[in-house]
């Protein structure tokens, strides 16, 4: 083999590897590649779990690999490896070009990289100013001593991790990119009881690029709407089934457009034939009042990124305007197996996942009404304060749990319920948004699909569903 | 480097940084998936893998953790360093030590050997695979879910008291999700998912007319009325019922408070005295079996409820010390030790009890509601609270006719669900995730078309 032939050099974080990447990409193009891609990465993480008031876990991790994606027409093999000597890295390139059964000799150009567009330049000194495990300990014991606020509470956590990554893209297109990302996310969870009453109250935050965000948390704030989140819910009544107006509050709302809807606007869907949405460009549908956007660029948000991990500078997508689908979310496969143009979208959890059309900071833009006018329009329906996580069936069935929620009686917030959960089909429910407010709101969360868990924001100001099933008792 | 010598390295290492105390955890796998789409190759993958992690003990005896992906000379180094720097943030509140069954002989079962078949072979199996499942019913219309995958991988678990363990084994895995179409309704889509020891040892055949039959079946759907049914749980659907409260019996779930049960729960009566639940990890079925857990201790049979009582809790190291037991089998290996279930077998007891055994789901003509598959566990439990809410496919069983219902969750408390149960069927099936009869339970609550 010509790989073992080769002098073994090594991917070296911080050097100029451009002709080592050169070298690799000439090889996979030499053997008959259309496309080579190759992402490289070096991690360092760490995590922190304060519960009661000992800190009892700390778990720093750090690794490296890389993922090499070949393309032969339309078909991809996708090899990911530890390894990153020269030889592991041809290894790989050689057993994706043997996966895809190359045979022909037709051969693509390949010009050399373009000049490296290094993101990273002012981010280097990030590690250095991320708080250190003794300042996020403290911190964190502050935060869970500040949910101790009666004898109810019978358990209580913080959490916070961060994920520092090194990566570097390179591909047979010329590109040729470094960054490194930073995410933080810290949240307190606490569960109540009194006798049989059992409620749970959470919050998470998350930032990326913003190294001092930490420091600036307001713990405080945050322990104090957990607290009262629980309480509320601690004597709650199941909620009776029934189909019934919503609204849904603004922030993590926005979860069910991101599960039932945003999901529906990735290429990948379109590849999969699963999304009902598929022929509908500049078609209505949604009410007329939904505009919705995808974006890579807001500052600091959790979903935010300077380059996708195909080396595309994020866009800002407006996939639905007044009601009209106006674009898909797409990536380099999603481009070339579904003709939609690449959004920056191409995303991944870490080397071992190809790319693949992911969402970003997905959120209903806001409308021009006041929470208050939503809920005084409704005479019987429930109010959604925070959302518990959900699913979406290969039919495009979603299914999301209510974490705090309200009946609706005569325009005015009740008594509070629990055991709710949101069942419909976006295509039915999309229409049914008929008011959004004008309290838009983002809040983090983690988003798992075909390429792993990525970050994410979702988002929306309260809005109005005229009518969704409720699942009960 | 191999398993001994990486062992050898982290006992230099840790000698020339003086920690005395250190044990660490090993993966090394090779996997390779294929996907298809119409026939045309979707994705093809394969990976090399490779994951440290390494635990110290400073000399206050507190604990520090390190995971890993660079198994270099100098990557053990720096994850043995960050460990040690760790630990001066270890849990003071609760010790860990080793496991003292971390030297005890282990069962092995001998399992079949495979080899690598190859991403060729595997895309051609699973080419076919697709055809014969779109061929298999006209309204199919794709596979839009599918993926034929085999892994090779070796664990090790080692620490500086001199245990060593290893084991190597082979698995591949096989799910075809189809979609089928008509005019005028809702697309539904049903699939099934095969294990075996290799790609040539899963059965795909059965796996092609599972997911076909499966699928048509729901074809002719109907909305149900939102009230209280009877209700049969599938043996999948059960067992997918008893892993979401699994923190029922978990020790370290009991320790955070995060458990429906108590410290004192050991004979608690659940259910009727007609069922027994183990987590039997080393079953002869089970493909995934494990001979050691995460700190080294043995796998073995444990019986979870004992004629409708709890009988045992599953432990770690450190929990089985705080409730004065041993360890069980059922432990990760983490910063703070996991625990979690294997297998579950859920069996009828001998004697039968006051069970409504007319109650069976190929002969009874009353009405009820069939649970094949519960659906967005993560979503819809709240295992701290017993409650639970969650879509799934099933079948409203009315008058002698089944049709498949069109979009509905169940919704309940787990306690309330076990002490319903009315009845066990005799015969027990094989799932993935375990061995369980059909259950049948009463007076649940359904949400459907209000």
């Amino acid at each position: 083999m010509l790989s073992s032939q080769i002098k073994s050099n090594e991917i070296i974080f911080g050097s100029c590897n451009k002709d080592l990447l050169e070298e690799i990409i000439f090889y996979g193009i030499g053997l008959g590649a259309d496309f080579v891609e190759i992402f490289i990465e070096n991690t360092d993480n760490s995590s922190v779990l304060a519960e009661e008031d000992f800190i009892t876990s700390v778990s720093p991790s750090f690794g490296r690999g890389a993922g090499i994606r070949i393309f032969k027409g339309k078909k991809d093999g996708f090899v990911s490896t530890n390894d990153l000597t020269k030889h592991g890295l041809m290894r790989s390139v050689s057993q994706a070009i043997e996966m895809l059964d190359i045979t022909d000799i037709k051969r693509e150009v390949f010009n050399g990289l373009n000049k490296h567009r290094d993101y990273s330049l002012s981010k280097k000194k990030w590690i250095n100013e991320v708080p250190s495990i003794h300042e996020i300990s403290e911190k964190l014991l502050v935060s869970t001593k500040s949910l101790k606020k009666n004898n109810k509470i019978i358990t209580r956590k913080g959490s916070y991790s961060r994920n520092l990554q090194e990566v570097i893209i390179a591909s047979s297109d010329g590109t040729y990119v470094s960054d490194i990302r930073l995410h933080q996310t810290v949240g307190l969870n606490v569960i109540a009881s009194d006798a049989q009453y059992r409620s749970s109250g959470s919050r998470r935050f998350g930032s990326s690029g913003m190294p001092n965000e930490f420091r600036l948390w307001d713990h405080e704030k945050a322990a104090n709407d957990v607290f009262e989140s629980s309480m509320n819910m601690l004597y709650a009544d199941y909620v009776d089934a029934g189909q019934m107006p919503v609204v849904l509050a603004n922030k993590f709302g926005g979860v069910i457009f991101h599960e039932a809807c945003g999901h529906l606007l990735e290429t990948t869907q379109i590849e999969r034939g699963t999304t009902p949405f598929e022929n509908k460009l500049n078609e209505k549908i949604a009410h007329e009042s939904v505009t919705a956007i995808d974006e890579g660029i807001s500052e600091g948000s959790f979903g935010s990124l300077s380059v996708d991990d195909e080396g595309m500078e994020p866009e800002k997508s407006v996939l639905i305007k007044d009601g009209i689908l106006k674009k898909f979310i797409s990536d380099r496969a999603g481009e070339l197996r579904t003709g939609h143009k690449r959004t920056g979208s191409g995303r991944r959890q870490n080397y071992s996942f190809a790319a693949a059309s992911r969402m970003r900071n997905t959120y209903i833009a806001k409308g021009e009404h006041s929470k208050e006018d939503l809920i005084n329009s409704i005479s019987e329906g429930l109010y959604c304060k925070s959302m518990g996580g959900g699913s979406v069936g290969a039919t495009g069935q979603f299914n999301f749990a209510v974490e705090e929620g309200y009946l609706i009686k005569n325009g005015k917030l009740t008594s509070p319920v629990k055991g709710a959960t949101l069942i419909g089909e976006a295509k039915e429910v999309m229409p049914k948004i008929s008011m959004c407010g004008n309290d838009l709101e983002l809040a983090p969360g983690f988003c798992g699909s075909i390429s792993g868990s990525v970050n994410v924001t979702v988002g929306q100001p309260h809005i109005k569903v005229d009518s969704i099933t409720v699942g009960g008792r | 480097m191999n398993s001994r010598e990486i062992t050898t390295q982290i006992s230099k290492a840790a000698d020339f940084l003086n920690l005395k105390k250190w044990d660490y955890g090993a993966s090394f796998s090779n996997d390779y998936s294929v996907q298809v789409d119409k026939g045309e190759p979707k994705q093809l993958k394969a990976s090399q893998k490779q994951i440290l992690t390494i635990r110290v003990w400073n000399q206050s005896n507190l604990v520090g953790i390190t995971t890993t992906s660079d198994i270099s000379e100098s990557g053990i180094k720096k994850a043995l360093k960050q460990a040690n720097i760790a630990s001066d943030f270890g849990n003071k509140n609760e010790s860990t030590e080793f496991s003292p069954l971390a030297k005890d002989p282990i069962k092995v079962r001998e399992v079949k050997k495979t080899n690598p078949v190859g991403i060729k072979k595997l895309l051609t199996v699973l080419r076919e695979a697709e055809v014969k499942l779109l061929e298999s019913h006209e309204s199919i219309k794709s596979v839009p879910y599918n993926g034929l995958s085999e892994s090779f991988f070796e664990r090790v678990y080692a620490n500086s008291e001199g245990a060593f363990r290893s084991y190597s084994k082979s698995q591949a895995a096989l799910y075809l999700y189809a979609r089928a179409e008509e005019k005028n309704k809702k697309p539904r889509s049903s699939g099934s998912v095969k294990l075996g020891y290799g790609a040539d040892d899963i059965d795909i055949e059965s796996c092609i007319k599972e997911a076909s039959n499966k699928t048509i079946s729901h074809l002719n759907y109907s909305s149900i009325k939102t009230d209280k049914y009877l209700i049969c749980f599938s043996p999948e659907s059960f067992l997918t019922i008893i892993n979401a409260f699994s923190s029922m019996f978990n020790a370290r779930s009991i320790i955070d408070g995060v458990s429906l049960s108590n410290k004192n729960s050991i004979g608690e009566k659940l259910s009727t005295e007609a069922l027994n639940i183990y987590d039997d990890g080393l079953h002869e079925k089970n493909i995934s079996s494990t001979p050691f857990d995460g700190e080294g201790t043995p796998t073995k049979r444990l019986c979870l409820i004992n004629r409708g009582r709890i009988e045992n809790f599953i432990h770690s190291e450190s929990t089985a010390r705080i409730f004065k037991t041993t360890p069980t089998g059922h432990a990760g290996l983490g910063s703070k030790v996991s625990v979690s279930p294997d297998w579950i077998v859920v069996e009828k007891s001998e004697e039968n009890f006051d069970l409504k055994t007319s109650l069976d789901h190929s002969t009874y003509e009353g009405e009820f509601v069939y649970i094949e598959e519960l659906n967005a566990i993560h979503a819809g439990v709240r295992a701290s609270q017993g409650s639970f809410s969650l879509p799934f496919d099933g079948w409203l069983y009315k008058n002698g006719n089944k049709i498949s219902i069109e979009s509905a969750t169940v919704a309940g408390d787990i306690k309330y669900l076990l002490k319903n149960i009315v009845n066990i069927e005799s015969s027990q099936e094989l799932t993935t995730s375990g061995i369980s009869p059909h259950v049948w339970v009463d007076e649940l609550s359904i949400t459907g078309d209000a």
